[in-house]
């Protein structure tokens, strides 16, 4: 079957991106169990939600809290879910109309898969892109949580391997990308405030969420943010992994 | 609520957003001031994360061998060294403190 050249160039674009990622499936899998879920639910959890960042939010929170703060849980993965939503927008139309494609398109639809396919020049390739990097990731995070999942098992006390250090590193680097501009960095300084400070007096997770109002408040107001025109629709580009 | 509800809870709120954006005309989202806060809120969301995971022992703040681990993972980041091995980096600095001291 002969490709055109943009086509080639998009799945070795996903070739590169999507190994790359797949491989910190295992750092999930490893913490995940050192927060306190099985083997079993590490799994489901990337099967069904499949965001990084939602899912190291998630059993962040349920290490501190338990069970009881499930609830702050759910509402950070969700909200961290959010910036799905806006990559959708812009892949939706190289996806196509057809629903069950779509909604398979919506499950794959996250920071890697938007960069990539975006990044692309032609129809072709942003299809070839969006769907062997999603397919690439899909499969590569799951084998890789399940890996990461029976390591974490094996080592058993967690905090002695430094897994505990290993998990605000995780975080930092899904930050990293996104603090390019003077004002990403002034909400992040903002929430690590906020979040340091409330978390003596409420009850695990609630000071995540508290902190999430900072970038609503500097969000709304536009509080040292580039001049309108400037914020182009693929501002969130720097979501492109190193 | 038990851990695997708080799982499908979440995985079904995570996808049902997702979904949103392919049911959503695009006008609605993609003019600057939802596109500005989903994007802050992100940014906002991990620093408070890190923050906890790096400060937090239950309902307090410790500084402890987190806190060189982190440093080191940023200056490793901002070399552009690749994310798993940042990830291993921070683990070892952690484990080696706590080894010596």
């Amino acid at each position: 079957m002969a490709r055109d050249p943009e086509t080639t160039a998009a799945i070795r674009a996903s070739l590169a991106v999507g190994l790359a990622v797949a491989a910190y499936g295992i750092s999930f899998g490893a913490l995940s169990v050192a927060a306190g879920l099985d083997v079993w639910q590490t799994c489901v959890l990337s099967l069904l939600m499949f965001s990084g960042g939602s899912q190291f939010a998630l059993v962040g929170i349920l290490a501190t809290g338990g069970a009881a703060a499930g609830g702050a849980a759910i509402a950070s993965a969700a909200l961290l879910g959010t910036r799905n939503a806006l990559y959708a927008l812009r892949v939706a139309p190289f996806i196509g109309v057809r629903w069950p494609l779509r909604a398979l398109a919506a499950h794959w639809t996250i920071d890697e898969t938007t960069a990539v396919s975006t990044a692309q020049p032609t129809l072709a390739g942003q299809r070839a892109g969006f769907w062997w990097t999603g397919a690439i990731i899909y499969v590569g995070w799951n084998l890789m949580t399940l890996l990461g999942a029976l390591i974490g098992d094996l080592l058993g006390d967690v905090s002695q391997y430094g897994l505990d250090a290993a998990a605000a590193a995780a975080f930092l680097g899904l930050l990293w990308p996104r603090l390019r501009q003077l004002q990403p960095v002034v909400v992040a300084i903002g929430a690590a405030v906020v979040a340091a400070v409330l978390t003596p007096a409420l009850p695990p997770g609630i000071p995540v969420l508290a902190a999430a109002l900072v970038a609503v408040i500097v969000g709304l107001t536009n509080w040292l943010g580039p001049k309108p025109g400037k914020l182009g629709p693929m501002s969130d580009s720097a979501a492109v992994p190193r | 609520m038990t851990v695997w509800q708080i799982i499908i809870l979440a995985s079904i709120a995570v996808l049902a957003i997702k979904l949103v954006g392919y049911l959503i005309p695009p006008s609605l989202v993609e003019r600057p001031t939802p596109a500005r806060i989903a994007n802050l809120l992100t940014v906002a969301l991990l620093a408070a994360l890190i923050t906890v995971q790096t400060l937090g022992v239950g309902q307090g703040i410790q500084i402890d061998a987190r806190v060189p681990a982190l440093i080191v993972a940023a200056g490793l980041f901002a070399l552009r060294v690749p994310f798993i091995l940042v990830v291993i980096a921070a683990a070892a600095v952690a484990a080696l403190i706590r080894l010596v001291f």
